[in-house]
């Protein structure tokens, strides 16, 4: 079975989803912990918007989504900052209207749009060469800032108030946040795909959380769990023949199903939840 | 310094179209352990938040230190609302007052020097939790907790430190304790605190004020009969029910 190490298009599938899980592991912890699921699910999904528009104006959809979705990100850090009462509902707005876009531009464009599918459910086994270097300038970017802003980031997502009246530049460092989650989706859509990413993006923090009491431990047990179901993912589905993305996240939601399970099991025996 | 550590002159706060300070004087002077009592929903939060400088005021002049709350706060220590509190994140005890000495250091990036991590030691010291600084504040019980919020506030050497309830959700074993800490403080730093519950005020308060959208002082440390009339709009006994007597008139120090 690991002869299909061999291949090149899977070995760039097992790389990207290295580099996806890293990113997922680290990102998705903050998404976790501040409690932003839905704002990065609206993200996700706004991100289609990016993609449609680059059909129609003939560029790559991935880039296209890339400069979309930072876009987004600093639209709804404006928002956060401004109707912070009416997130949740923003938020909605935000996530169908940006898909809203991406169809009327993937309409407008002529022709059929061959790669839809991709980046709807992901396409992890038929990621370029060059989109691997993107991801990887991408993942380092993103852990540039969160190893630069480490202190700062935890202070702002612990308690934004507390960081106010220290005079942290608490509004900068949100957006720096809401950025980080947006580069974060890019990178995942690649390899899970626009609809699915949410799920890579929170199972693997949600179950480290059960396992862990510090920020730190929590982002290197999730790059480690996110890694298991990517890779192991793959390899799922190449053996069984059945689409990539879907495979890692039904993995991730078993492992998240089995988390649960063993926590009901502890409880039963009586022993301290940690 | 001698000018007043807070000086709130006839500040106004409309939230939400509602009247919630209404052209509220406060003068909290060096040294002073002052408490502000009053019902829930008084305003108590919201005045600790503008001489925070969360909230703008609607009217009315707020200076901390001579400043602006925004410049003032820099050499505040807060203790927010227990129940207020985020227990959930994943933060260790250590890490959670460490952060507390953020706002000393130079920006961008803010890194922590031996300095800060000294500067821990001897607040979780303080605040006798010590010996639980590697545990995750979630495993902590509620006076553990609130000693850790105290302990985040004492860090970076304020000289006024401010409490929005601090006595909710303790026991009254560690409600004697938190205030014994309070006044081993009172030597090295300006003190303003808030509590609905009028039995919640220390022997070593040197001033008291009631609010309910107004103030009423009396610029000593005793609470009188009219001021409760007059903040709580409901005859005085019904709320001095259960009140050490100590906080009034010719009181001997109950312990």
């Amino acid at each position: 079975m690991l002869g299909i190490l061999g291949f090149e298009f899977f070995r760039n599938a097992v790389i990207a989803g290295l580099i996806a899980s890293i990113v997922c592991g680290i990102i998705g912890s903050y998404v976790v912990v501040k409690r932003l699921v839905s704002m990065s699910g609206g993200l996700a999904h706004a991100s289609f918007g990016g993609v449609g528009i680059g059909y129609f104006l003939g560029i790559d959809p991935f880039l296209g989504a890339a400069g979309f979705t930072l876009g987004i990100a600093f639209l709804i850090a404006a928002i956060r900052e401004k109707f912070g009462q009416y997130m949740e509902t923003l938020i909605g707005a935000v996530w169908a209207a940006g898909m809203a876009v991406g169809i009327l531009f993937i309409a407008m464009t002529p022709g059929y749009a061959p790669e839809l599918f991709g980046f709807l459910f992901g396409n992890i086994l038929l990621i370029p060469v060059r989109d691997l270097w993107l991801m990887g300038l991408l993942a380092l970017v993103i852990l540039v800032i969160v190893l630069a802003g480490f202190s700062q980031l935890m202070a702002v997502t612990f308690d934004e108030e507390y960081a106010r009246v220290m005079n942290l530049p608490v509004t900068a460092l949100l957006l720096i946040l809401i950025l980080l989650i947006a580069l974060t989706v890019v990178v995942l859509i690649r390899v899970v795909g626009i609809i699915l990413v949410i799920a890579l993006l929170t199972i693997p923090p949600a179950i480290a959380r059960e396992y862990s009491g510090s920020l730190k431990s929590i982002m290197v047990l999730s790059v480690i769990l996110a890694s298991l179901f990517t890779i192991g993912g793959l390899f799922f589905s190449y053996v069984l023949n059945v689409p990539s993305g879907a495979t890692i996240i039904l993995l991730a939601t078993g492992g998240f199903g089995l988390m649960f399970f063993e926590r009901w099991i502890t409880r039963r025996r009586g022993q301290p939840s940690r | 310094m001698n000018g007043p550590v807070i000086e709130l002159d006839k500040v106004s706060c409309i939230l939400g179209g509602r009247l919630v300070l209404d052209e509220v004087d406060l003068k909290v002077r060096e040294r002073d352990l002052y408490a502000v009592i009053g019902p829930n929903g008084g305003g108590k939060t919201t005045l600790l938040r503008v001489i925070l400088g969360l909230l703008p005021v609607s009217s009315g002049t707020v200076k901390v230190f001579g400043k602006d709350p925004r410049q003032g706060r820099s050499r505040v220590g807060y203790v927010p609302q227990y129940r207020t509190f985020d227990f959930h994140y994943p933060v260790t005890v250590e890490e959670m007052v460490l952060s507390g000495r953020l706002g000393h250091l130079p920006g961008p990036f803010r890194r922590f020097s031996p300095d800060d991590h000294e500067a821990t030691r001897n607040a979780l010291e303080r605040t006798g939790i010590l010996h639980l600084s590697r545990r995750p504040v979630c495993d902590l019980s509620g006076g553990e907790q609130q000693r850790a919020i105290i302990a985040r506030a004492l860090v970076g050497d304020p000289a006024l430190l401010i409490l929005d309830e601090p006595m909710v959700y303790v026991d009254i074993p560690t409600e004697v304790q938190l205030f014994d800490m309070l006044e081993g403080l009172l030597g090295s730093m300006t003190i303003l605190l808030v509590t609905h519950d009028i039995g919640a005020i220390s022997t070593h308060v040197t001033r008291v004020a009631c609010l309910n959208g107004k103030i009423f002082t009396h610029d000593t440390g005793e609470i009188s009969e009219e001021m409760l009339t007059a903040a709580y709009h409901c005859p005085v006994d019904l709320i001095a029910h259960g009140i050490p007597h100590r906080v009034f008139r010719d009181h001997g120090r109950v312990k």
